[in-house]
C-alpha cells in the first residue's frame, strides 16, 4: 500500500505521489456508498411496509436509520472526500502528501475505526440522540485526532507545495477541514457519566443545546456535503472536460460569500420553535443571501464546459459530473426558498425536507462522487481508460431516474402531508387525523423505495465496471463518436 | 512566472496560473448574479428594519417596525380561536352528556370534535372505525364490557379500565389452573361447555357444573357476562383474545389483561363528552 505512482513527466519533471492511501479511500468509499444506499432501501421499506421492522432492537427503523445516514454522509461521502483531497492536493501543489503514506494511513485506518465504532454503537443503541452527531463521547474524541492528524496532513502539504499559488479546490477542502472540526467540537462538548461507560451528557441545555444541534448540523450540510464537493468539483470538472475554470473571481467572491453566510443558516431549522424570533430571523435571511453564493458554484462548474458542450454527447462521466452540478443548483434553490418562514410553516417536518435533502445527496453529493470515481480509477491503478463506458451510461440514467421518482415522490407527499395537517373543517376542527397523513403517505413510500432500489443497482453497476477496470480488463465496445472540438481543446494560446 | 494567454475556445484571457494542467479564465462576475446577490442582501436588511433581527447585549435584541413577536402572534391565534368556541365550550360544560344527544346542535358539533379526538388518541388500539382489534374490544357493536350507555361509555373514556386512576375500572380473571382452583380436566370441561353456549361444541353436566361454580358469578348463570362487574358475554361468539377452543382455554391457565389509560387530565371534560357521544354513534350505543 505505500506503492508511489509516478506523475506523468510533465514540462517540472515527475513526482513521486502517495497514491496508495488514495487508493484505500477509493475502495473504502465505494463499499460504505454500496452500505449506505442498501440500508436507505431498507429503512425507506420500512416506513411502507413496517413490518420489515422485524419486531428486534438492532433492525428497527429507529436503529438503522442512523446506519443509513452516516453510512451515506460520513463513510461514503468522508471517505471519498478525504480521499479525493489527498490526491487533489498532491496534484496542484506538485509535492506528495506531508508525512507521506505513514500519516496518510493513520488517516485512513483511524477513519475507518471511526466509522465501524459509530455503526456499532447506533446498532445497539448507544446515540447522543443528536441528529448527524449520534456517536458517543469516545467515538467522538477517537475521531477528534484523526481529523487533527488529516488537518495537519493537509495543511502540511499546502505548505511544501512546489507551486505559487494555493488552488481554488484547497480553499474550499480546507474550510471543509478547519470548520467541521470546530463544528464536531463544540457540538460534541459533552461529560461522560463514567470512564467505562457509554453515556454522556452535553454541556448546554435546553435552546442553547438545539441551536448549537442545528449549527453543526446545516453547517455540516454547508462545509461538508457543500464545501468539501465543491473542492472535489473543482479539480475533476476542469479536468475532465479539459477546460479552463470558467471565472477565477467568481470562484474568489463565491467562496468567500459562501463561507460567511452559510455559518449563519442554521436557525432555519429552529423556526416557531422556542428560539428566540430574532435567532429564527437571521437564520432564514442570512440562508436567503446565501443564494446567490451558492449558485457561484455551479456557474463555474457548468461554464467551465463553454464551448466544449459537446463533450456531454460522448463523454458519460463528464455527464455525471455536470448533471450533480446541476442538482447543486436546484437544491441550493430550493434550500433557501424552505428557509422562508412562510414557506417553512408548510414544509417543515414533512417528506419535503426529506426530497430536498436526496435532490443533495443523490443528485449532487454522490453524482460529483460516482464522477471522480470514474475519473480516479482508471489513473489509480494505471489503467488505460475504464473497463466500459456503456456502463457508465447505464448507471447514468437508471440513477437519475432513480433520483427523480425520489425526490418527485417526496414533493407530493411531503406538501400533501403539510396540506392535511393544517386542514381545518368549519366548526374549526382538524380535518385529518395523524394516521390518515400516514395513510395517504403510503404509495409515494413505495415510490421512493423503488427510486432508492434503482440508484442501488446503478451504484453495483458502478462496482462492477471499476472492479474490471481495476483488474485491467477493457470490454469492446463501439467508441462514442469523436468530439469534433478535440483538436481546438485545451487553453492553446 | 505568471503568463496570461487566450483561450482558443472562448477568447477569454487567463489568469496565467495553471496547476496539473488546469487554467483559469479571467472572466468578469456575471451581472445577473451579482444584481440578485443584492437584492437578496437589500431584502435583508428590509426584514432587518421590520422584524426582530439582531441582538444587542444580553437578553435584548432590535424588536423591528412592525413589533412582530411569535409569541404574541400565538397567543393572539389561540384567543381567537378560544372566542369562536366559547359559547360552545360553556354549552357542553353546563351540559350532561345525554342532553349533548339529545340537542342537535350539540350534537353535531360533538360529533365533529369527537371525530378528531376518537382518531387521534382511540384509533390507535380500537381502529379507525371502532373495529376493533386483536385484544382491543370493537366499539361497533352491541357487544359491551363494562356497559353501552352513555353514561357507562363515559365513565370508561374517563377512568379507564385497570388504569392508574382510583376511579378505575377493575376486573380480574382468576388464574384458574396455576393458582389451581381447578383441575386441567376440568378446564378442558368448562371451556366445552363455553364453547357450547355458541353453538360449538358438547356440554356435559360436569363443565356446567365448574361453570356455575366458577364462572357465572361474573360472567352471569347464561354466560351473557355481567357489565356491572366488567365480565365479558361469553355467548355471543365474539372473543377478545381470540376464537377456538384453544384460546379460550388459554384464558384459564394463563389470562390476559388488558388496560386502557384513564382519559381525565389527559383530555379536558368538554373533549371527554364529545368523544363519548362519537363512540356511542359508532353502531352499537345503548
Amino acid at each position: 500500500m505505500s506503492a508511489a505512482t509516478a506523475a506523468p513527466a510533465g514540462a517540472r519533471g515527475p513526482v513521486a505521489y502517495n497514491d496508495g492511501v488514495v487508493r484505500n479511500f477509493m475502495i473504502a468509499a465505494i463499499f460504505w456508498g454500496v452500505v449506505g444506499f442498501l440500508a436507505g432501501v431498507v429503512i425507506a421499506l420500512q416506513l411502507a411496509f413496517p413490518v420489515l421492522n422485524l419486531d428486534l432492537e438492532w433492525t428497527t427503523f429507529g436503529r438503522l436509520r442512523p446506519v443509513h445516514t452516516s453510512a451515506v454522509i460520513f463513510a461514503f461521502g468522508g471517505s471519498a472526500l478525504i480521499g479525493a483531497s489527498l490526491y487533489i492536493v498532491q496534484r496542484t501543489c506538485r509535492t506528495p502528501l506531508f508525512g507521506g503514506e505513514f500519516l496518510g494511513g493513520f488517516v485512513f485506518w483511524g477513519y475507518q475505526i471511526f466509522i465501524v465504532l459509530a455503526a456499532l454503537g447506533y446498532v445497539l443503541g448507544v446515540t447522543q440522540s443528536k441528529e448527524y452527531a449520534e456517536p458517543e463521547w469516545y467515538v467522538d474524541l477517537w475521531l477528534t485526532i484523526v481529523w487533527v492528524v488529516y488537518l495537519v496532513v493537509f495543511t502540511g502539504t499546502l505548505m511544501k507545495r512546489k507551486e505559487p499559488h494555493i488552488y481554488v479546490a484547497n480553499w474550499f477542502l480546507l474550510s471543509f477541514i478547519v470548520t467541521v472540526a470546530m463544528l464536531h467540537i463544540v457540538n460534541n462538548l459533552t461529560i461522560p457519566v463514567s470512564l467505562t461507560g457509554a453515556k454522556s451528557y452535553i454541556v448546554w441545555s435546553g435552546v442553547q443545546d438545539a441551536m448549537t444541534q442545528w449549527w453543526y448540523a446545516h453547517n455540516a450540510v454547508g462545509f461538508f456535503l457543500t464545501a468539501g464537493f465543491l473542492g472535489m468539483m473543482y479539480y475533476y470538472i476542469p479536468k475532465q472536460a479539459e477546460r479552463p475554470v470558467y471565472s477565477y473571481r467568481l470562484s474568489i467572491v463565491h467562496f468567500w460569500t459562501l463561507i460567511f453566510m452559510y455559518i449563519w443558516a442554521g436557525p432555519h431549522h429552529l423556526h416557531y420553535t422556542a428560539l428566540p424570533d430574532w435567532a429564527q430571523t437571521l437564520g432564514m435571511t442570512f440562508s436567503v443571501m446565501l443564494w446567490m453564493p451558492s449558485w457561484g458554484g455551479m456557474i463555474n462548474g457548468i461554464m467551465t464546459l463553454s464551448g466544449a458542450w459537446d463533450k456531454l454527447r460522448t463523454d458519460p462521466v463528464l455527464r455525471f459530473m455536470v448533471t450533480s452540478v446541476a442538482f447543486y443548483g436546484m437544491s441550493t434553490f430550493e434550500g433557501p426558498m424552505m428557509s422562508v418562514k412562510a414557506v417553512n410553516s408548510l414544509s417543515h417536518y414533512t417528506d419535503w425536507t426529506i426530497g430536498h435533502v436526496h435532490s443533495g445527496a443523490l443528485g449532487w453529493v454522490a453524482f460529483v462522487t460516482f464522477g471522480c470515481f470514474y475519473f480516479m480509477v482508471p489513473k489509480l491503478w494505471n489503467r488505460e481508460r475504464l473497463y466500459s463506458m456503456q456502463l457508465v451510461t447505464w448507471h447514468f440514467w437508471i440513477g437519475t431516474l432513480g433520483i427523480v421518482l425520489y425526490i418527485t415522490a417526496m414533493w407530493i407527499s411531503g406538501i400533501m402531508q403539510g396540506l392535511m395537517w393544517r386542514a381545518y373543517d368549519s366548526l374549526g376542527f382538524l380535518q385529518y387525523s395523524f394516521i390518515e397523513t400516514v395513510e395517504a403517505m403510503h404509495p409515494y413510500y413505495v415510490i421512493r423505495a423503488i427510486g432508492g432500489v434503482m440508484f442501488l443497482i446503478g451504484s453495483l453497476i458502478m462496482v462492477y465496471n471499476l472492479w474490471k477496470t481495476a483488474k485491467g480488463e477493457l470490454r469492446t465496445e463501439p467508441a462514442y463518436a469523436e468530439a469534433p472540438h478535440a483538436a481546438a481543446a485545451g487553453t492553446g494560446s | 512566472m505568471a503568463q496570461k494567454e487566450h483561450d482558443a475556445l472562448t477568447g477569454t484571457e487567463t489568469t496565467g496560473h495553471e496547476w496539473d494542467g488546469i487554467k483559469e479564465l479571467n472572466t468578469p462576475l456575471p451581472r445577473w448574479w451579482v444584481y440578485l446577490l443584492w437584492v437578496t442582501v437589500i431584502w435583508a436588511v428590509v426584514y432587518y428594519v421590520l422584524y426582530p433581527s439582531w441582538p444587542i447585549g444580553l437578553g435584548d435584541y432590535t424588536k423591528g417596525v412592525l413589533g412582530y413577536s411569535s409569541r404574541a402572534e400565538l397567543a393572539k391565534e389561540l384567543e381567537a380561536v378560544k372566542q369562536s368556541r366559547a359559547g360552545w365550550l360553556q354549552r357542553f360544560e353546563d351540559s350532561t352528556v345525554e342532553e349533548v344527544a339529545g340537542d342537535p346542535d350539540l350534537l353535531n358539533y360533538a360529533m365533529a370534535g369527537g371525530r378528531v379526538i376518537f382518531a387521534d388518541n382511540c384509533a390507535p388500539c380500537h381502529g379507525s372505525g371502532g373495529q376493533g382489534a386483536p385484544a382491543y374490544p370493537v366499539l361497533a357493536d352491541d357487544d359491551w364490557i363494562w356497559g353501552g350507555t352513555l353514561e357507562d361509555i363515559l365513565f370508561t373514556i374517563r377512568y379507564g379500565v385497570r388504569a392508574t386512576h382510583d376511579e378505575t375500572r377493575l376486573s380480574e380473571m382468576p388464574n384458574f389452573l396455576a393458582d389451581e382452583i381447578i383441575t386441567a380436566e376440568e378446564a378442558g370441561e368448562v371451556t366445552d361447555y363455553v364453547m357450547s353456549l355458541t353453538g360449538a361444541g358438547v356440554a356435559t353436566v360436569a363443565g356446567q357444573t365448574v361453570f356455575m361454580e366458577q364462572c357465572a358469578a361474573c360472567h352471569g348463570e347464561d354466560g351473557k357476562g355481567l357489565k356491572e362487574l366488567g365480565g365479558p358475554n361469553l355467548a355471543d361468539g365474539i372473543w377478545l383474545y381470540g376464537e377456538g377452543r384453544d384460546a379460550v382455554m388459554a384464558q384459564l391457565g394463563n389470562p390476559r389483561h388488558g388496560e386502557m389509560p384513564a382519559w381525565v387530565g389527559r383530555l379536558d371534560d368538554v373533549s371527554i363528552k364529545q368523544v363519548t357521544v362519537y363512540v356511542h354513534s359508532l353502531g352499537g350505543g345503548q
